[in-house]
């Protein structure tokens, strides 16, 4: 059972498992999906790139930046069968970027930046469906209580 | 296009309208007078042929002066300017001439920002009456020059430069503005300490005098030029147009011979104009005052969301944007006897990364800013700010270069805070004390550290602490004592709840530091080559040096000059929820004092902070208008087994509620950030899910603590509602706190609430 302490203003509670077994009575308030103000994932509402996004690391304001960004457009609004199958030309003009940075972009091998592209394409379906709560896209060990 | 259509689509019912209006008119009155259409006054048209013959005659008197007139006015202007160029080029001569450095060449993506800033009072009179702020900028040398200006407006407008003016006529109206500060701007020149450039210069000189639209006598006083500025403005835009467009256009001005050679002068000084290195840009559209965490995260944000913007980060220290959390942490567990030299620490997971944000081939040279084909972030470092001008957009640095800009970022961070009592005592004890902050701090800590016996920590906070637990573990290699000392009761006091704060001291006593706390400085001595610090409660404490880690004074030099608000209770800058602090001023991280929707006003020092804030600063000067919302979050480990991550308002005088479960080993920070890959907890949240997987680690059989507050969830509670949390040895449970936080309840029971958490959960 769990108890409690009261050592002047500060209340402890020791909990077991079994205490917190019970599904919660708190109520948390409904998130709104259009909010301004909240941070956004990989995608925005509108079904833009967020630019911003943390996940993007420095790829969009970095020297390639502009290479990265149209290469990556390219690929999101491809309606092609195999998507981005004719960005072909906006990848390689950023490869090529890249390739002049090799400090700022290690290539660990060739695949590498096609790699992160695709895994972030694969990112791409689950933010635009994530719940409001922008933070899920991002981290992929948080536990699911939120949905 | 699609526009045009739109709006043609709109008016041409209304032009159809007008005219059978007009059709209808006319029949009407016909029908009136029972006439015949004929002899009714055809509808007149404004923009038709004139219909009275004497109307025609008044109009092209009119017209014709006002040609005659405009032609005059250029001749004069051309010739005395031919008359200064010349006086110039003499003076010029007589001076020793470096041929080095070029003052030149950023002109194509300059915008209309370059005219010579002579005397700021009547600059910005001149500045209304065209456009939107120009703002003049002194190009890096005082000696270079507002013809060198002038021309590179010219050179701009005639080459089609990389980056378009916003509009050619600010350009053009910029150039008129040039004019009215060249003549005073003259004398400024010959008192011009370095004679910089000379050669562009001549070359530029000859163009200069052509474009510049002047009073004849150079040194005219400001007001008459204004004066002269005034009345082409508004009667004739078009006319400076027309100067300007011919010289653009290498088509002869009206005038006499003088505008022939231009055309082959502009073309001539544009090629010896090409090298430049002016080495500080006189303009930046985005300029960055400080090169920390919060001005590089703006950047950041300013470069995804604005494509090709040019972002200017000016900052005093000698270093690139780099991160402090490991500075007090990861690289002092460095194995590395270089670790001082590469600043590289090993992650938890093995991931070795640099405390630089970017290395420097991320950064654009400050010498190729203008011409950055993409924009670019370009850092200029040893430079300090100390003054800044609101009303003219401008800055200037301490070696009296003036940079003006479109949008500007404080971020200034702060200084360390020093001690009374050893501030009074004496150069030998300043000598042995530091106060830590910077890269350089760290360096010569590292260094005393290894040649002394023994070294004393005064501050009990988040720096102190970690500084004493980095240090206690040296100790146990290399014999040195570590004594950390403060006022509060146990480490943290003032963040955490007593049972919990003492309990800490407990863990960092384990780390090997010997902890006096309820311990009040009185007096530091230097004595037979030691420290003697003499406590109020009169204990004594002798060491070899000092580090006070007693907060943190926010940096606000710019207060004064820039006329921006400092806050009384917090310190700092005082902004609104967008950062804002004036017009095109943002100020972000540990110097903005700002308002939270939530939680209302505050300052917060913590890295996280830094990155939210400087990233909204620069979605805000990008135009988004977004308040402080995403609540930031800081963290803080004490040695591997204890760690911490906070959200909101942490303060030990509000009430708590602590709910608590018991430890397993693999509830430790260790634990915590190599499952998520990153040493920066902040960033476990947020990053890298573009990028492949994350090193699982195998965690260690699972072993019971003895300890009481294993891991658990403290609640901060105001006025019934939640403000702050901390989650201690739980991770990745951020995004829970952050929510709860932003919702501001009322909730009953913190104990369901506590559940939201799992904190028995991995």
């Amino acid at each position: 059972m769990s108890s409690v302490r009261e050592e002047g203003k500060d209340t402890i509670i020791f909990v077991t498992k079994e205490d917190h077994e019970t599904p919660s009575s708190a109520e948390l308030v409904e998130e709104d999906p259009n909010d301004p103000y909240e941070e956004r994932g990989l995608i925005l509402p509108s079904g833009e790139i967020n630019w911003n996004c943390p996940c993007l690391g420095g790829m969009a304001s970095g020297p390639c930046g502009t290479e990265f960004k149209d290469a990556f457009s390219c690929f999101h609004y491809s309606k092609e069968e195999v998507k981005g199958s004719d960005c072909l030309e906006q990848f390689r003009a950023m490869q090529e970027c890249l390739q002049h940075y090799p400090e700022l972009y290690p290539q660990e091998d060739d695949a590498s930046s096609s790699q992160t592209l695709q895994d972030s394409a694969s990112a791409e379906p689950s933010g635009s469906n994530s719940t409001p709560v922008s933070e899920q896209d991002h981290d992929s060990t948080l536990p699911s209580t939120q949905s | 296009m699609l526009k045009c259509r739109t709006v043609w689509k709109k008016l041409a019912p209304l032009a159809r309208a007008s005219s059978t209006v007009c059709r209808q008119n006319v029949r009407r009155a016909g029908l009136n007078n029972g006439r015949i259409p004929t002899s009714v006054p055809t509808a007149h048209m404004s923009s038709g042929p004139a219909g009275g013959g004497g109307d025609n005659l008044k109009y092209a008197l009119l017209v014709g002066l006002a040609g005659i007139g405009g032609l005059t006015y250029a001749i004069i202007t051309v010739k005395g300017d031919q008359k200064r160029y010349e006086k110039r080029i003499a003076e010029i001569e007589s001076r020793p001439s470096k041929a080095t450095t070029d003052v030149q060449p950023k002109a194509p993506a300059v915008e209309a920002s370059e005219p010579e800033e002579a005397v700021p009072e009547p600059e910005p009179e001149a500045a209304p009456s065209p456009e939107e702020p120009s703002p003049p900028a002194e190009v890096a040398a005082p000696g270079a020059d507002v013809e060198a200006v002038a021309h590179d407006a010219e050179v701009a407008a005639s080459s089609q430069t990389t980056e378009p003016p916003p509009a050619d006529e600010p350009l053009v109206e910029a150039s008129t503005e040039e004019a009215a500060a060249s003549p005073a701007a003259v004398p400024v020149i010959e008192e011009a300490d370095e004679p910089v450039v000379e050669s562009p210069v001549e070359a530029a000189a000859p163009a200069a005098a052509l474009v510049v639209e002047d009073e004849p006598s150079p040194p005219s006083e400001p007001p008459p030029a204004e004066l002269s500025e005034q009345e082409p403005a508004p009667t004739a835009v078009e006319e400076s147009a027309i100067l300007t467009e011919p010289a653009a256009a290498a088509a002869g001005p009206p005038a006499a011979e003088p505008p022939e050679p231009q055309p082959e002068v502009v073309a001539e000084s544009a090629a010896d104009s090409t090298p430049a290195s002016a080495k500080v840009p006189s303009h930046a559209p985005y300029l960055l005052i400080g090169g920390g965490t919060a001005s590089f995260a703006a950047a950041r944000s300013i470069r995804a969301r604005d494509p090709g913007a040019t972002v200017l980060i000016v900052t005093d220290e000698p270093d690139l944007p780099y991160m402090r959390p490991p500075l007090s942490k990861e690289l002092w567990f460095s194995d590395d006897p270089s670790v001082t030299e590469t600043l590289r620490f090993k992650q938890w997971n093995g991931k070795e990364r640099s405390i630089y944000f970017q290395p420097p081939s991320f950064y654009v040279k400050p010498e190729e800013f203008d011409s950055a084909e993409n924009g670019g972030v370009a850092v200029l470092t040893s430079k300090k700010v100390v003054h800044m001008d609101v009303r003219g957009n401008k800055v200037k640095l301490d070696d009296n270069t003036e940079i003006s800009y479109d949008k500007c970022l404080i971020a200034t961070g702060g200084i360390p805070r020093n001690l009374q009592v050893v501030e009074r005592a004496g150069e030998e004890v300043m000598k042995r004390t530091t106060l830590f902050r910077k890269i350089e701090d760290f360096k010569s800590l590292e260094k005393v550290s290894r040649n002394i016996n023994s070294i004393t920590i005064i501050g009990g906070g988040f720096l102190g602490s970690e500084l004493a637990c980095a240090l206690g573990r040296r100790s146990t290699e290399s014999g040195l004592e570590v004594i950390q000392m403060f006022p509060e009761k146990g480490n943290m006091g003032k963040v955490l709840p007593e049972y919990l704060s003492n309990w800490t001291t407990e863990k960092v006593k384990r780390e090997g530091v010997k902890v006096i706390s309820e311990a009040l400085v009185k007096s530091v001595k230097y004595k037979d080559d030691k420290l003697e610090i003499h406590l109020k409660d009169g204990r004594l404490v002798k060491t070899d040096h000092i580090v006070a880690a007693v907060g943190l004074e926010p940096n606000v030099d710019l207060a004064k000059s820039a006329g921006l608000e400092v806050d009384s209770d917090f310190g700092g800058y005082r902004v609104n929820a967008e950062l804002q602090a004036r017009s095109n001023i943002w100020v972000a991280g540990d110097a903005a004092c700002f308002y939270d929707i939530r939680l209302g006003r505050r300052r917060v020092e913590h890295h996280d902070h830094a990155v939210v804030s400087g990233r909204l600063a620069g979605e805000n000067m990008t135009g988004a208008s977004k308040p402080y919302w995403h609540q930031s979050m800081f963290w803080s480990d004490l040695g591997p087994d204890v760690g911490y991550e906070a959200i909101g308002i942490v303060d030990s005088s509000l009430p708590t509620v602590g709910v608590f479960a018991k430890a397993t080993a693999k509830d430790t920070p260790k634990a915590a950030t190599e499952k998520s890959g990153t040493g920066i907890r902040s960033e476990s949240e947020t990053e890298d899910t573009a990028t492949s997987a994350v090193a699982s680690a195998t965690p260690a059989p699972a072993v019971e603590h003895k300890d009481d507050y294993g891991k658990g969830v403290i609640f901060y509670v105001r006025d019934k509602v939640v403000v702050g949390i901390i989650l201690w040895n739980v991770f990745n449970r951020m995004p829970i706190a952050r929510k709860i936080i932003k919702d501001g309840e009322e909730h009953a029971d913190l104990n369901e609430v506590a559940k939201l958490f799992n904190i028995h959960e991995d």
